[in-house]
């Protein structure tokens, strides 16, 4: 998996409006790497500009968003105990938009380039304690009241998102198209935050996956198995919160990534999340890295990539919806 | 060895409200079959989360082997007591082997994978309760039954000394009903297990259990061996119902008949 996702990325970094060859990119990158600039003579001076200041810091965003949405789903389809479930039925990624756009309205630059993304973080966290504190009782979570308080938290802030709009008057475009999602313009320190983001929730989530297993067994249950179901469902909550945030701030919303890929891959690997998460990460960084470069180099113009993945993901999963239905219908 | 429970003055109560089980004074001998009886929301269901960790006492103690419950982790705890709850639903297609499998997850370290005893006690668990022949279908795709067995197993693939049921068998049909609570029963009479089983059926409870304990409106009204609890009075105080008690000649067991009307 990790191969396909290198090999992902050498291919994007080739497309686009100027085409640069599978050799010359292994060139340019090593000669960075080696710091001897000076043995590309040979090649346009562009090139080396377009590959590592332009396309591979918007490459390698994609690649970590896509792989961060797919942990975020493999996360809260698992504690939720709901195949269907992804950042936005927890209300996470609009709490995370509400908070950013907040910040964009309000141009707050607090913390300089990192206040959007620090805003969203601080929306998604304040979001999950609402959706937490609503829907514990006695000490305790159920999976229905999470998904419900979700929803409701969820169209609250949505409604907010839709005031800050009516506000926004001239402003009003640059929401809308961070909204909507996109990788242009991404620089390093974008790949930076999502990075700080990832590989720490990639750890967590590691270790705690084989609790999240048992946790599908219900949450009395797992207690009686020795997992201490509040704390690791809080810890795991909180961890997928923030990678979400972090994705949702560097690149807008983008759907149907973290719902599709680890439904799709338990088909593929069956529910053991130990192996979900191994292979649900690097397939959702290849798809949106895929989606990605089709909308900034195959297509003529260029689309929001949230508006293209819920073209193609939101019929793909009814198709897939369906079926199982049915499927259930027969038994 | 003492598998033992003492509760001394043990009570529980959800959220500003009143409490659902009041001062609660109780020994629980190792070794024995115990039956909790009791109108349905009298606090069962809750009493046996509080025996296996699920939850805290608001006042009172419950020791384990002279232990207060609370001081043990988790997974410990998880390795003396298995509880059969009275939800099964599984969230997702694991195969019924990995099911039963988890039983032993109290026993296997986190990073690591089951060791070969591990897979033989899940194998031996679901020979016991007769599931072999399914292992390797998908456990949301077998019936209300078959998933009440499979979870059984699970808890016998625990391996723990004490067993706690709740209304386990409520969703199988009459054999799988007896095959379970023979399984039970065998465990205490053969292996010294503790089995700890809420009841709604009576005369199952009759059958099965040495020791009652009746509840009523989260107190425990009273309890003690079979024979000197199981009266008539008793039944009425508790349930409300005109009951009598008699030696059934076919079961031998004492069995409890209802008057179900008054023409």
């Amino acid at each position: 998996m990790l191969l396909a996702v290198i090999c992902a990325i050498i291919l994007a970094a080739g497309l686009g409006y100027m085409e640069i060859s599978v050799s010359d990119i292994f060139r340019v990158v090593w000669a960075k790497i080696s710091g001897n600039m000076n043995s590309l003579t040979d090649i346009d001076p562009a090139v080396p500009f377009v590959l590592l200041d332009v396309r591979l810091p918007r490459i390698l965003t994609a690649a970590l968003v896509g792989g961060g949405l797919a942990l975020s789903g493999v996360v809260y389809q698992g504690i939720l105990l709901n195949p269907l479930a992804d950042p936005y039925t927890l209300g996470i990624s609009s709490g995370a938009a509400f908070g950013a756009s907040l910040a964009l309205l309000a141009n707050i630059s607090l913390v300089g380039c990192f206040s959007v993304p620090f805003a969203a973080f601080a929306g998604a966290v304040a979001t999950l304690f609402v959706v937490l504190r609503l829907s514990s009782f006695n000490g305790r979570m159920s999976a229905n009241t999470l998904i419900l308080s979700g929803v409701i938290v969820g169209a609250i802030l949505s409604a907010g998102i839709s005031f800050m709009k009516y506000l926004a008057d001239e402003q009003v475009a640059v929401i809308i198209f961070w909204l909507m999602g996109s990788f242009a313009s991404r620089s390093w320190s974008d790949v930076l935050l999502v990075s700080l983001a990832l590989v720490p929730g990639l750890f967590m989530t590691f270790f705690y996956a084989g609790d999240l297993n048992i946790l599908s067994l219900g949450g009395r249950s797992a207690e009686s198995l020795g997992v201490e179901t509040g704390r690791v469902r809080l810890i795991l909550l909180l961890t997928a919160s923030l990678v979400t945030a972090v994705c949702v701030a560097v690149s807008g919303i983008i759907g149907f990534i973290g719902l599709v890929v680890p439904h799709l891959m338990r088909f593929l690997v069956g529910p053991d999340n130990r192996r979900l998460l191994a292979v649900s990460v690097p397939a959702g960084a290849c798809l949106l890295l895929l989606t990605d470069t089709i909308t900034r180099a195959v297509l003529p113009v260029e689309i929001p990539i949230g508006v293209l993945t819920a073209l193609i993901g939101g019929p793909f999963f009814c198709l897939i919806f369906r079926r199982r239905q049915q499927g259930v219908q027969y038994d | 060895m003492t598998d033992g429970y003492r509760l001394q003055n043990v009570s529980y109560a959800y959220e500003e409200q009143s409490p659902v089980l009041r001062d609660l004074n109780l020994v629980i001998q190792p070794g024995e079959f115990y039956g909790i009886v009791g109108p349905n929301g009298c606090g069962k269901t809750t009493f046996l989360d509080l025996l296996v960790g699920g939850r805290e006492p608001d006042r009172g103690e419950i020791y384990l082997d002279d232990r207060l419950l609370n001081s043990y982790p988790r997974r410990e705890l998880a390795r003396r007591v298995a509880l059969v709850p009275q939800d099964f639903a599984i969230g997702f297609a694991f195969p019924v082997a990995e099911v039963v499998l988890m039983g032993r997850h109290p026993y296997i370290n986190r990073f690591g994978l089951p060791a070969a005893h591990d897979r033989e006690l899940a194998r031996q668990a679901m020979e016991f309760i007769g599931i072999s022949d399914f292992a390797g279908r998908k456990v949301n795709e077998l019936s209300g039954g078959e998933k009440q067995r499979v979870v059984v197993a699970r808890a016998l693939a625990q391996d723990t000394r004490i067993l706690l049921f709740d209304e386990a068998t409520s969703n199988l049909d009459v054999r799988f009903t007896l095959q379970i609570f023979n399984l039970a029963r065998q465990l205490v009479r053969e292996k010294g297990r503790t089995v700890i089983a809420v009841i709604h059926n009576l005369n199952l409870a009759a059958a099965y259990c040495r020791e009652l304990i009746f509840m009523k409106q989260g107190k425990i009204v009273c309890n003690g061996p079979i024979d000197q609890v199981l009266k008539s009075e008793i039944i009425e105080d508790v349930f409300g119902v005109e009951a009598n008690i008699a030696i059934d000649p076919f079961s031998r067991t004492r069995q409890v008949s209802y008057r179900y009307w008054s023409d």
